[in-house]
Parts: C-alpha cells; sequence; structure tokens
C-alpha cells in the first residue's frame, strides 16, 4: 500500500467509527425511504423517499470502500450519484408533464392507463 | 462505541430525512431532503472520501435540491397541502418500517461483519487519485456511457417539459 497512512499522521480526523456502524445507519435510511414510498402519495414525496434510498446505498459503497479499503467502491458511488441526478431531471420532468394533465400530483388520481 | 461526531451527523441525517417525508409544506421538505444529502457527505467526510463528498454536496445540494424546489414552486396548489392518506396505511407503513430495522439490523449484526474491518480510525485510506485513474482506464467506456446517458436524461426532461400549446400560440402571431 503506497498510500497508506496512519492515524497518528492524520490531525483532522479522530475517527473511532467502524463499518457496521454507518452500515446501521444505511439500513435506518433504507427504511424511512421505504415507509415513505408505501405511505406517501404525493409524487414529489415519492421522488424524496427513492433519493434517501440511493444516498443510503451511496452510503454503504462508500463505508465498504473504507473498510476494504478499494477505490472501486468510491468510483462506484460517484457514477451512482451521476446517474441519480439524471433520474432526477427525468422524474421531475414526469411530474410536471402528469400535473398538466391531471392539475394534481397525487399518483392515486393518474388513472389513464388503468385496465 | 462511536464517537460523538457520527453521532450528531447521523441524527442530522436520519431526522432530517423523517422531516423531508412529513413536513407539511413540500418546500420545507425539500430544504429537509437537501440536508439530508448534506449529512450523508459528511458521512462520507468522517470515511476519508472527500472527493466524493465533494461530489455529493456539488450534485444533490447543488443541483438535485434546487430543481426539486423549483418544481414545487412550479406544482404549487392547494392540492398539496391536503393530506390523504388513510390511518390505516400510514400504521402499515410504519409497521414495516419497523420490521424492516430489526429484521436487517438484527441480520447485521449476526452477519459476522462486526468488527470485522477494525477501526476506521487507524487502518489504512483510499487516496482519491485512484479514483481518477480507475475513471479514465478500466471505467472509461462505462464513463463515456455515463455522460451519454446524462444528455439523454437532460434533453428527455426538456423534451418532456416543453408546452407545444404555447409554442403554437407564438406560431400563430407570428
Amino acid at each position: 500500500m503506497r498510500h497508506l497512512r496512519l492515524r497518528a499522521e492524520r490531525t483532522w480526523n479522530n475517527n473511532m467509527s467502524e463499518l457496521i456502524d454507518f452500515l446501521i445507519v444505511s439500513i435506518v435510511l433504507v427504511a424511512i425511504g421505504i415507509y415513505g414510498l408505501i405511505v406517501k402519495r404525493n409524487a414529489i414525496r415519492m421522488l424524496f423517499s427513492i433519493e434517501i434510498i440511493a444516498n443510503a446505498a451511496n452510503l454503504t459503497l462508500v463505508a465498504f470502500s473504507r473498510g476494504l479499503p478499494n477505490a472501486q467502491g468510491q468510483t462506484f458511488a460517484l457514477f451512482s450519484i451521476a446517474i441519480a441526478a439524471a433520474e432526477v431531471a427525468v422524474g421531475l420532468g414526469l411530474i410536471i408533464v402528469a400535473y398538466r394533465l391531471y392539475k394534481e400530483i397525487d399518483v392515486a388520481e393518474f388513472r389513464s392507463l388503468r385496465g | 462505541m462511536a464517537d460523538p461526531i457520527f453521532i450528531a451527523v447521523a441524527v442530522l441525517t436520519v431526522g432530517a430525512a423523517i422531516i423531508a417525508l412529513e413536513a407539511r409544506e413540500l418546500v420545507y421538505g425539500a430544504v429537509a431532503l437537501a440536508i439530508s444529502m448534506l449529512g450523508i457527505a459528511g458521512f462520507f467526510l468522517l470515511l476519508d472520501a472527500p472527493f466524493v463528498a465533494m461530489f455529493q454536496i456539488a450534485v444533490y445540494v447543488g443541483a438535485v435540491a434546487v430543481l426539486i424546489i423549483f418544481t414545487v414552486m412550479l406544482v404549487r396548489t392547494q392540492a398539496l397541502f391536503t393530506t390523504k392518506e388513510d390511518k390505516k396505511r400510514k400504521s402499515a407503513g410504519i409497521a414495516l418500517m419497523l420490521i424492516m430495522m430489526t429484521s436487517l439490523g438484527s441480520l447485521l449484526l449476526v452477519s459476522g461483519l462486526n468488527g470485522q474491518f477494525g477501526n476506521f480510525g487507524v487502518s489504512p485510506t483510499v487516496d482519491f487519485t485512484e479514483i481518477g485513474k480507475l475513471m479514465l482506464t478500466y471505467y472509461a467506456p462505462a464513463l463515456i456511457i455515463m455522460g451519454l446517458t446524462l444528455a439523454g436524461a437532460v434533453i428527455a426532461a426538456l423534451a418532456l417539459a416543453r408546452r407545444e400549446d404555447v409554442e403554437q400560440q407564438h406560431e400563430r402571431a407570428d
């Protein structure tokens, strides 16, 4: 390991956490996001939930990247963040179109595709 | 046990995520979501990933949060303020959330990951020049495809949000 740095060299971060702490926070965020996806009927709030879940996944990637240590986890996290930005742009465009059609962003009111 | 900075960031992130979903006004929810994203960036800093943290702040807090706030302003209507969720559904959702937390959390605690990778304060870190090398060598095709996806998504969002009726009126006026 060429870039091995020991704790004594780092003065700004006296971090005592372990991998499991970050994973528990990630699980809590995923559970909150799934709760939002189930309970909320507002399309924008459902988008919030998706963002929270995506962030929890990124946190897991970076935490494992730190624990191994392996740069690929952080690379995947960067890709994931960029794709999530694209997803938000398209999702908000869809919400605006649906709002124009229905004057409503309640997903239960979008029923023109209902069989 | 975890250090106080970690606990503070965790409380900030989880609390802001809950507020984002439960705030009555959608604008406050969007701001709380941005704070939650900032908390995640703080976790990345704690995990010695400053590059990812900067990217997270630039993309999520800088771009996504602003985009969401603009959308909330565009669709601002009375319909946003009336809560139409029934109590049964909400209690079922909370029950599912708690079941997920306890089951996944206990699974994690018995999985043998506990103490597996040692203390993050002493173990070696990842240098971010390595990320740049990986992105431009091994993952270069993925980077190009990601750029094309982003361009496609932006064009798709513009095409979706375009109003044809307004443009036709302008053409008639000309």
